[in-house]
């Protein structure tokens, strides 16, 4: 065995595969979700059509195993951020739309059963996109991931779901929702719940931003499910956890797009005579927001590996949520302020950003790497 | 593959500076705190320790990796190091001989037989002038060749173990006229005439560090104590290159001492987390932070700045290990790393109010000592400016 192999090295280098993946998924992110953002955003389009576009890029094959008709690559916590990162520097909201399917199923294959996984995971590998999302968020301003309301009563051979959840992407159109509820032991939980199921009542929502992701609240009257529902080795905390990189993820590739857009834009933008960009005030404005993007960045991905490695990754996820959630929100009211009154309005996508970026503090449980 | 923990090598070298600094710094760190200027000597068998670990390091790495394979080297090493060392004290490290930039400074550009008769001096450097600080490349102390020896006059400020060095590296202009391209850095050994040590500074932190001003008065040095080449450049290209490789030790230089802020703070960090916690305040990460009261989520916060400041001082370490040109990245992580170091240590004092405010604890004195991290081996806003050209594209003239 060489040195190396015996001990892992820092190192923050792509294998070919993750590169060729990422070209991938830049391109989709330019051609397909950066210009469509804007008319979801103004109401003058919807996602409808962009969704089935996004089957081509397989995001659920790879991890899912050849038997159940996936590509049985390992899955990959690392892999998953990068790709999440490039969908969102197209736009956060229509990214996480398309990687809902992607958390539901990377879930059921992390905390579900052989019959759960046999069911369920060769839907999302013929070819179509198949709509499914995790439902964690509940209407409350003093919600905490760890400590959902709603309920999950043990009745005849299976259970009865009662709570809204708020904020669950695909929420209109999703065939299979993963709801988190608590049992009557206070012990967290996740059942399946099947769209056409009787009791849930799917109410779109109109939000400051993510307009493109679908964002419905989901109110469960009483859902029945079978027991078989039940995720057999749901961990509230990994769950949340693992989201936690997802989201992560998404806003480092979101903050990027800022960036991105806002340089070009400055330097040409003149004021007093020359490019605004050559003075200290904006230019400081923009060193700092690639230094914190590459702080958010780096933070994510030393999560994303621990976990992939199958190391405690816990205080990772959470101090990067934290870090991503708080600079996020700075970059986002950055890009805004950088393009001055044409930031502010629809002319250009910063102010869109702006209102969809708030939301990376609120959003647990969805995306989960 | 990414992966962003240390090496177990380098788990190890930490560990082992982590016993160092528990053990044979923090007894002296505040004795040495109180008597400024004191030479700290039992810091030398600290130094002695870092240095035989070093030599073993570096014997082992001496087979050259094959092409193509990560290396986490000797930058890596030094960063790592310096998390443990700062951790136990940034003024008594600073104190240590070979702690300085003009050992750097003669690795990085000296020739073998100025390396070998000079490499494991105690070199300090000296750059900044009483009226030149950020704009090194205005300064006025000049050197004229006379005969077989050069002749050296100016006065420089700031020199970190400018009196305890026995090699000093000193900046000065062959021609003011011709700008950038005429700055050269000359080896001066103390003790020759016409160097002479003129004032200590009284400092509010790294007291323990000495920290000169030294005048030279037709100080005469022999012809071959110039670090790199006498040629003055005399097109705008060679010119560029001239003073772009003097600043070029600065790249290197960076992510060491953005490795101090982030051992001062994680030093500060540890006491805070400690003495909240004899009151029952306890960082958990459990709920959102929202949820905790102010003092866990402040807590929480600091941690995440902590951990980001790191990251970017360890992926600066891993270019430069791997030979990736980092100017940008290790401006960054000096950027991001100082200006967290210096909130942590400070809020740190906040939050432990009169525990922290108190010479009774150590809290203060890391936030009186992480200030200067934030200033020296480029301000905090040297640093944007060095950022925000490479990320807009600009040239110095342009974004001034």
């Amino acid at each position: 065995m060489t040195e190396a192999a015996q001990d892992p090295l820092f190192d923050l280098t792509l294998t070919d595969e993750q590169r060729m993946n990422r070209e991938t998924m830049q391109r989709f992110a330019a051609a397909e979700i950066r210009d469509l953002s804007r008319l979801v955003d103004n109401r003058e389009s919807d996602a409808e059509s962009f969704y089935p576009k996004t089957a081509e890029l397989g995001l659920n094959l790879l991890q899912i195993p050849e038997a159940l008709g996936g590509a049985g690559m390992s899955r990959s916590p690392v892999s998953n951020a990068l790709i999440l990162e490039d969908l969102a520097h197209g736009d956060l909201s229509l990214a996480l739309g398309a990687v809902s399917p992607l958390g539901f199923a990377n879930t059921v294959l992390d905390q579900g059963s052989d019959a759960q996984r046999e069911k369920y995971l060769p839907l999302f590998c013929e070819g179509d996109f198949r709509a499914a999302t995790s439902a964690l968020l509940e209407p409350r301003a003093t919600f905490e991931p760890t400590e959902p309301a709603t309920t999950a009563v043990k009745s005849g051979a299976g259970y009865v779901l009662s709570g809204t959840k708020s904020m669950v992407p695909l929420g209109m159109s999703a065939e299979f929702i993963l709801v988190i509820a608590k049992l009557e032991d206070h012990t967290p939980a996740a059942f399946i719940v099947e769209g056409s199921s009787e009791g849930l009542v799917r109410t779109a929502e109109e939000n400051m931003g993510l307009l493109g992701a679908g964002l419905a609240t989901l109110t469960l009257d009483g859902v029945h499910v079978p027991a078989e529902a039940m995720l057999t080795d749901f961990d509230l905390h990994r769950f949340v956890d693992l989201s936690r990189l997802g989201i992560c993820a998404l806003a480092v590739g979101a903050c990027q797009a800022v960036l991105d857009y806002a340089i070009p834009y400055c330097n040409e933008r003149v004021a007093f005579g020359e490019p605004i960009t050559n003075r200290q005030s904006v230019a400081f404005m923009i060193a700092d927001m690639a230094i914190e993007i590459e702080g958010m960045r780096l933070m994510t991905w030393r999560a994303a590996s621990r976990a992939e490695r199958g190391e405690a990754f816990h205080e990772d996820a959470y101090l990067a949520k934290i870090f991503c959630a708080k600079h996020a929100m700075k970059i986002g009211t950055d890009g805004v302020q950088l393009l001055g009154g044409h930031g502010f309005t629809k002319e250009h996508p910063v102010e869109m950003w702006y209102r969809n970026l708030r939301a990376i503090d609120t959003l647990e449980g969805i995306a989960s790497l | 593959m990414i992966n962003l923990e240390l090496s177990h090598k380098h788990e190890e070298t930490f560990a082992q500076v982590m016993m160092l600094a528990e053990h044979m710094m923090r007894p002296y760190s505040r004795k040495y705190d109180k008597e400024e200027h004191t030479y700290p000597v039992e810091m030398e068998e600290v130094n002695k320790l870092i240095a035989g670990n070093r030599a073993s390091a570096t014997g082992k790495s001496k087979t050259p990796a094959p092409d193509g394979t990560v290396v986490n080297g000797g930058n890596m090493g030094s960063v790592v190091g310096l998390f443990g060392l700062c951790w136990g004290d940034v003024g008594l490290f600073l104190g240590m001989p070979g702690s300085g930039l003009g050992n750097a400074a003669i690795t990085a550009v000296g020739t073998p037989a100025q390396v070998e008769k000079y490499g494991s001096s105690y070199a300090a450097m000296c750059i900044t002038e009483p009226s030149t600080g950020s704009d090194s490349a205005n300064i006025s102390t000049t050197a004229v060749l006379d005969g077989d020896e050069w002749v050296l006059n100016g006065e420089k400020i700031y020199v970190t173990d400018g009196d305890r060095s026995d090699t000093l590296v000193v900046w000065a202009t062959l021609d003011k006229s011709l700008g950038k391209a005429a700055i050269k850095s000359f080896i001066v050994e103390k003790g020759t005439p016409g160097c002479e040590v003129t004032r200590l500074e009284h400092k509010m932190g790294i007291r323990a560090s000495d920290t000169a001003a030294i005048s030279f008065s037709d100080c005469r040095i022999p012809k071959d104590n110039i670090l790199g080449s006498a040629e003055v450049a005399t097109d705008a290209e060679g010119r560029k290159k001239a003073f772009g490789g003097v600043m070029q030790t600065f790249d290197n230089t960076r992510p060491p001492v953005a490795a101090m802020a982030v051992g001062v703070a994680r030093a500060a960090l540890d006491m805070a987390q400690a003495l909240l916690k004899e009151e029952g305040v306890e960082l958990l990460y459990d709920k959102k932070p929202v949820s905790l009261n102010a003092i866990q989520a402040e807590l929480t916060e600091l941690e995440a700045e902590w951990q980001a400041g790191r990251l970017l001082v360890l992926k600066a370490a891993w270019m430069a290990d791997n030979k990736m040109p980092n100017s940008k990245e290790a401006s960054m992580c000096k950027a991001k790393a100082a200006r967290v170091g210096n909130h942590i240590t400070l809020r740190c004092v906040a939050l432990c109010q009169s525990l922290g405010y108190s010479e009774q604890h150590l809290l203060e004195k890391f936030a009186r000592d992480s200030k200067i991290i934030d200033i020296f081996e480029g301000t905090q806003q040297i640093q944007q400016l060095i950022v925000a050209r490479r990320v807009l594209e600009k040239s110095s003239s342009d974004l001034k």
